[in-house]
Order: structure tokens, then sequence, then C-alpha cells
């Protein structure tokens, strides 16, 4: 698929080097963040960082739902999946992240119910074939999923499916990255836009970061030469001055984004305070359900208790979230932590910081 | 979680369509972009396709790495 192949092509990612090699020349230090997870595994896998100019950085950011859950969603999670008569179904990259009292992995190794699914859909499938059992879907996802999570949801209420439910920790991202600036603890010349988040909020969602920070954003896809390209883009403003949003990935977002989603996140969903895995507590960066869909939100129809969480002795998956550590230096970084037996989140999905930095190390 | 690339829409049915991957045959929900036709490429995120491809804009950014490679050619 030419799409694919032309966007991985070895001359036009050279040429955009050497094109952010020029621009940058002379120009001092750059250091941009990448928000999204799947950039960051995409920039390790292709050996991005060793195209840009030593005063071009890449650094990760908050950006992979899975290392963002907090201590006490995962641990929710634990708790539900142990309870008799729930299934609890979830996407693979939840199983192995350790809660203060062991993985969903462990649970189910233990005899509790988990199912790994790729689709809510699957889940409200599950649902109907087992009537006899509460199917309780974890709700984890930025802006990408939880338009199909609020979808399964309203589909549910229409089929009038009762033994369905979804305990939502989504999380939106235009506030988490407002957070990571407000602390002031990372310098920034800029921002890579995520693509598939952006595909459903817009380009525009953006705006607030030259408007109020003063910082380029450019969205970005996925591939090789996607990447280079909003790099590009990011050095030009700094070294014009002109900061803007400037949408890389054309092909896919638009500047209002999906309103279709958009429409179907609103329909089911408020947006309320969440707790982030190194950020805390963000305002407004939540999604819980409207009050009419109180009976597809598990965590209030089986009343979950609240419950002590410890996080991970020696992890420092906070600060590598906020930008301010690299995964390497971690103490546990690829000796007692590797994706094998990962210590905390950011090793277990394929989209974590720590665990990008190791499929490079392996790589290199 | 993300496919994050973009997959040939091969038959449509109400609001889902079949989608090939790599010669296998999966599922989506076409909820989220009733506008995809068969034929469409379109970016699936669990399970549901998010936005359908636009050729117009890929084959725009495409031209500009060929120009990009071809000043930087002489
Ligand atoms: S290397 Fe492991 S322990 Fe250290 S921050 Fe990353 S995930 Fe946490």
């Amino acid at each position: 698929m030419r799409y694919l192949s032309d966007f991985r092509d070895a001359a036009a990612c050279a040429a955009l080097a050497e094109r952010i090699r020029r621009l940058a020349h002379g120009a001092g230090e750059m250091q941009f963040m990448e928000f999204c997870g799947g950039h960051t595994h995409a920039i390790a896998r292709h050996g991005l960082r060793s195209l840009l100019p030593e005063n071009v950085r890449l650094v990760s950011g908050p950006g992979c739902p899975v290392c963002v859950s907090s201590q006490g969603d995962v641990d929710r999670a634990v708790a539900l999946a142990g309870r008799d008569g729930v299934t609890v179904v979830t996407f693979g990259d939840m199983m192995q992240v350790p809660g203060s009292e062991g993985s969903l992995q462990e649970a189910r190794a233990l005899g509790a119910d988990v199912r790994v699914v790729y689709s809510p859909a699957d889940a409200l499938r599950l649902a109907v074939d087992c009537p006899g059992r509460q199917v309780v879907f974890l709700g984890v996802g930025f802006e990408t999923t939880a338009p199909a999570v609020a979808a399964t949801v309203l589909q549910a209420q229409r089929q009038g499916i009762t033994n369905y439910s979804v305990l939502s920790l989504h999380k939106l991202t235009p506030p988490a990255m407002r957070a990571v600036l407000d602390a002031g603890e990372v310098r920034l010349d800029g921002v890579i836009g995520p693509g598939h988040v952006s595909t459903v909020i817009g380009a525009g969602a953006w705006r607030f970061l030259p408007e109020e920070h003063g910082l380029g954003c450019a969205v970005a896809g996925f591939e090789p030469a996607d990447l280079l390209l909003a790099v590009a883009e990011l050095v030009r403003m700094v070294v014009e001055g002109r900061p803007e949003v400037a949408n890389c990935y054309r092909r896919s977002v638009s500047d209002g984004g999906n309103s279709r989603a958009l429409a179907v996140m609103e329909q089911a969903f408020q947006v309320v305070d969440a707790d982030w895995r190194g950020l805390g507590v963000v305002p407004a960066s939540g999604l819980h359900f409207r009050p009419e869909l109180a009976d597809l939100d598990a965590g209030a129809r089986l009343a979950l208790p609240k419950l002590e969480s410890r996080e991970p002795a020696g992890c420092r998956c906070g600060e590598v979230l906020r930008g301010v550590l690299e995964p390497s230096q971690c103490p546990l970084f690829g000796s007692a932590c590797t994706p094998e037996s990962p210590v905390g989140p950011c090793m277990v999905s394929t989209e974590g910081a720590c665990s990008a930095h190791y499929l490079l190390r392996e790589a290199g | 979680m993300c496919l994050a690339v973009p997959v040939l829409l091969k038959q449509k049915r109400d609001d889902s369509g079949t989608i090939d991957l790599g010669g296998v045959e999966r599922e989506v929900s076409l909820l989220l972009t009733p506008e995809a036709q068969e034929g469409d490429y379109v970016i699936v995120h669990a399970g549901f396709a998010i936005s359908v491809l636009d050729r117009e804009e890929a084959e725009a950014t495409l031209s500009l790495f060929r120009e990009l490679a071809d000043s930087q050619g002489q």
C-alpha cells in the first residue's frame, strides 16, 4: 500500500533530515516533546533520534493511556476482577501493569475471569453471550478510544443490555499537556501533536499552545517521514520565532476533528477531574458517564470501595511521564525492570517511554 | 490498542464493515465514520474506524516530500 510505503521512503526521510539539519544549524538547543505514546514507539522503532542534529532533542510526554492510569485505577480494576460473577474485559496492555496487590494477569492466574479484547464492541458481544455474568469493560484510553466506548454504552442502553458496564478511566490530552507546561519542570520549544487524538478532536484543539504558551505544535502521523516533517516544522517555527499549529497529518486530521465521534462522546460522558500517574489530579481531564447512564457505570453499579494504593518501590514512572527523567536514568531500567518483568507501567505498554527506550537499546 | 496504519475497507454493511489486514479479514465498526465507502482506506482504533483517509491530502504531502528530495538532490 503506497500510502504506507511512501511515508517510509528512505529518500524522503533523508531529505527531511537534511532540511532539519539546515534549519537548525547554528540555532541553539531545542527540545520538543512528543506527547503521544504511539509517536514515542515509532521514534524508537525507526531510530529517528539518530537522524536529528545534536541541538534538536526529543523528550517523551505522558501520552500512553496505560502508563498514566493511576495506581488507584489499576487497583480498582484488579479488585473488580476478584468479584464473584464479574468478568473484566480489557485491552492486552493493561494485563501486566503491576498494581499494589498484583496485576490483572496475576488475578487471572488466581482464578479471576479476565478477558482481553481488541475492541469494546467485543466486550459488549461477550455480555450478550454471557447473560449470567456482569461484564465490565475497563475504559482506558484518550479521545481516540473514548468515542468507541461511548458508542458501545449507548448501544447497550438502546438494546436494554443490563449486564454490561464500563469502568471509565478515560482521560483528555490537552489538559494533561497544560499540566506538564504549568509544572514548569521541563523546558520545551514545541510539541509534536498526537495524530489519532487529533483525528478526533481536531488540530485546532492545540491552538492554546501558540496562543497561551508561545509554543509551536506540529500534528504528526506515525510513519518516519510524518514525524520528521513535524520536527522540521517545529524547528522552522523556532527559527522564525513564529509559533503556530501546523497540521502535518492532513490525510487523517482536519481542523475541527471527527464531529460524529465528538458528538457520541458528548452524549455519553461529562468532563470531570482525573488522577494521572505522574501528574496527580488534573482539573477537567477525565470522562465519567452522564447521570442518565449511571446504570452503565461500573464504578457506581458495583460500589467499589476506596483502596490504599502504593506505587511500585523505586519506580520513577512519574518523572518519566512528565518528561523530567530519561527512562535510562531510572536505576531500575534494564536491570530490575525489563519488558519481560516490568516494575512500572512505562515498561509494560509498547507505547510506554521505558519500553520504547528498551527496544532501542536492544536494537542498538 | 491502535493499528495506526490505514487499512482497506473491503465491504460495508450498515454501520460495520470488513477490513483486510495483510490477508486477514476483520470486522470494524463504522459508527464513527458513516461516510466510509467500500474501497476507502480507513484508520482503525480499538475496532472502530476513526477516519477515512483523504487521498488528495495524502498525495499533497507525498508531492511535498518529492519536491524536497528533488531540491536537495540538485
Ligand atoms: S524503568 Fe521501570 S521502574 Fe524505572 S521508571 Fe521505567 S517503568 Fe518505572
